[in-house]
């Protein structure tokens, strides 16, 4: 039997040829009634899969958690990474360029370049320092407030603390440039090296999800695959039965692609909950944590949406793993007598 | 109903199964398909059955060549025809009436149509009150006849039987042979294979009979030596 050549088309019974039997008359079915039929047997063939999984309650349980397991540790890191995110958010907000400017400058004019900054679209706020506020900043801070006094003048430079309102590093830099350009700057800072270990530290932490989701993606579909394999194997006598009066290859997959699927759902469900739970567990060190670094922000958990599309999407590598098993050991079951 | 053309099949082990087997099988009638174990038989049956394909020569089936027949019509080619089995080949799983509706659900009748031909030809076959039970709580024998009921449950235009007696006595061989009549006289093309001697000479009806491969009788009387 040709393997997997038309399965769309083969899935669902085809109208009879019009001819007609010479012998007996043939019975013949409307096109209505083998729509009805098919409809039914999608019904019959979900119920059937559940209704196997059921009465092999150890082994399925135990490939659901396997399928949970895989799922729950991809997508449990990335919820952590996101809360990692949201913690790095306000460190970010704190990313910020010190612009020094002429020591010719005039208090009214750094007010003005500051007022004026404000205005611009990748600029969040400005903080003016003028060179007697840095100087008292400094005797505070420094303790050389006595050498500061033996200088006969202010020896530092009108500051405008700019905040941006990107964090990225290439914009930074870009903003950075620009203020270097006006004529008035004499220099602005920008200290961006860790803003960019900690961009590039996220980004491998995802791409190193990534790489978990897809090997675990496919550890999934191959648990299924073997499920199935074993299923088609315990029910060898029905499909040669099936063969023989006249099932077509669509009929005898619908219950296996069916068995995939429900066991990738139910193990996606189980996976969503595991999360949840690790989450409730962590949660309280989580929160503590998030509140240490001045963030506002709550825990981030797996979204409403997940608990659809985790188990959807799940279901989806079920069904995969059963088309394969299907294509790969239904055709070697073949009536023989 | 089956018409052979020089039809030969050579196994992939270099075996010839078949040798230029030609006959043709009318509708309504009841022939017998014999020869030792090694003939050919199950290979002719395969061949109708499109488990096997020809390696020369034409099969055809209710006026359909099956050379160039797509694999994936082989299912509609299968619906007109009803096989019984020796073994039965019934599932243990499920009840006597849901055993003879599979060929219905299959083919996509609807749910009261299904009832109502299962239970006709269960009737047929003398087990309508045994419909709810599971088959292996049956005889050898009713198992037999749930077996031919399900062959027939579609009202298939070509019966095949591979050695449908072969583990019965002769008193329920005869009434599953009366059975098989019975299709013949309403217009079933029946071919029976089968090496009990005692039962085609009980019943005088037309006879194949295959020697390694080759059609060496065809006709009423039994060949001497097959």
């Amino acid at each position: 039997m040709a393997r997997n050549a038309t399965p769309h088309k083969t899935a669902r019974p085809r109208p009879e040829k019009p001819r007609r039997s010479t012998g007996a008359q043939s019975a013949q079915t409307s096109l209505g009634d083998r729509f009805t039929a098919w409809r039914l047997h999608h019904r019959d063939s979900l119920y059937d899969a559940l209704g196997r999984m059921r009465r092999a309650r150890a082994s399925s349980a135990m490939t659901i958690l396997v399928i949970a397991i895989a799922l729950a540790l991809p997508s449990g890191l990335s919820v952590l990474l996101d809360n990692a995110k949201v913690i790095t958010r306000g460190w970010d907000g704190n990313a910020h360029l010190s612009v020094f400017l002429k020591m010719d400058t005039s208090n009214q004019q750094q007010q003005e370049l500051a007022r004026q900054w404000q205005q611009r679209a990748d600029i969040d706020h400005t903080q003016v320092i003028t060179r007697q506020q840095a100087l008292n900043e400094f005797r505070k801070l420094s303790g050389f407030g006595d050498v500061l006094e033996a200088l006969p003048d202010n020896p530092l430079p009108p500051l405008i603390v700019v905040f941006p309102d990107s964090t990225d590093p290439v914009s930074l830099k870009a903003l950075q440039n620009r203020l270097q350009d006006n004529p008035s700057v004499d220099m602005a800072q920008l200290d961006v090296e860790w803003v960019r270990r900690l961009h590039a530290m996220i980004q491998l932490g995802e791409r190193m999800i990534t790489a978990l989701t897809l090997a675990l993606a496919l550890a999934v579909v191959l648990v299924v695959v073997n499920t199935i394999r074993l299923a088609i194997e315990n029910r060898r006598e029905e499909i040669v039965v099936v063969k023989i009066v006249g099932g077509t290859d669509g009929f005898v997959r619908r219950p296996f692609l069916y068995t995939g699927f429900c066991f990738g759902f139910a193990g996606g469900l189980l996976a969503v909950i595991l999360v949840q739970i690790a989450l409730w567990w962590l949660g309280g060190p989580i929160n503590e944590l998030l509140s240490l670094y001045n963030s506002t922000d709550t825990l981030a958990t797996l979204g409403a949406g997940s608990l659809i599309t985790l188990p959807l999407f799940s279901g989806m590598l079920g069904l995969l793993g059963a088309w394969l098993a299907v294509g790969r050991h239904l055709s070697e079951v073949e009536p023989n007598f | 109903m089956i018409q052979f053309d020089r039809v030969s099949k050579r196994y992939p082990s270099g075996k010839d199964a078949l040798s230029k087997v030609s006959f043709t099988l009318p509708a309504g009638q009841l022939t017998f398909l014999t020869g030792h174990s090694g003939a050919g038989k199950s290979t002719l049956l395969k061949l109708i059955m499109m488990i096997e394909r020809p390696s020369q020569g034409q099969v055809l089936v209710d006026g359909q060549n099956l050379n160039g027949f797509a694999s994936r019509h082989i299912p509609l080619l299968r619906r007109k025809i009803g096989m019984v089995h020796q073994n039965h080949q019934l599932l243990f799983d499920r009840s006597v009436f849901d055993n003879v509706a599979l060929p219905l659900v299959i083919a996509g009748y609807a749910r009261a149509d299904i009832g109502k031909r299962v239970r006709a030809a269960l009737d047929k076959v003398g087990l309508l009150d045994k419909e709810k039970l599971n088959p292996i709580m049956l005889s050898g024998g009713e198992q037999q006849r749930v077996g031919i009921a399900r062959a027939v449950v579609n009202k298939p235009p070509l019966l095949l039987a591979d050695e449908p007696t072969g583990n019965l006595d002769p008193q329920l061989s005869a009434e599953i042979m009366d059975l098989f009549q019975d299709f013949a006289r309403v217009g079933v093309a029946v071919l029976i294979a089968t090496h009990d001697l005692s039962l085609i000479a009980r019943y005088r009806h037309r006879l194949l009979t295959l020697r390694e491969g080759r059609l060496i009788h065809d006709g009423e009387e039994a060949a001497h030596g097959a």
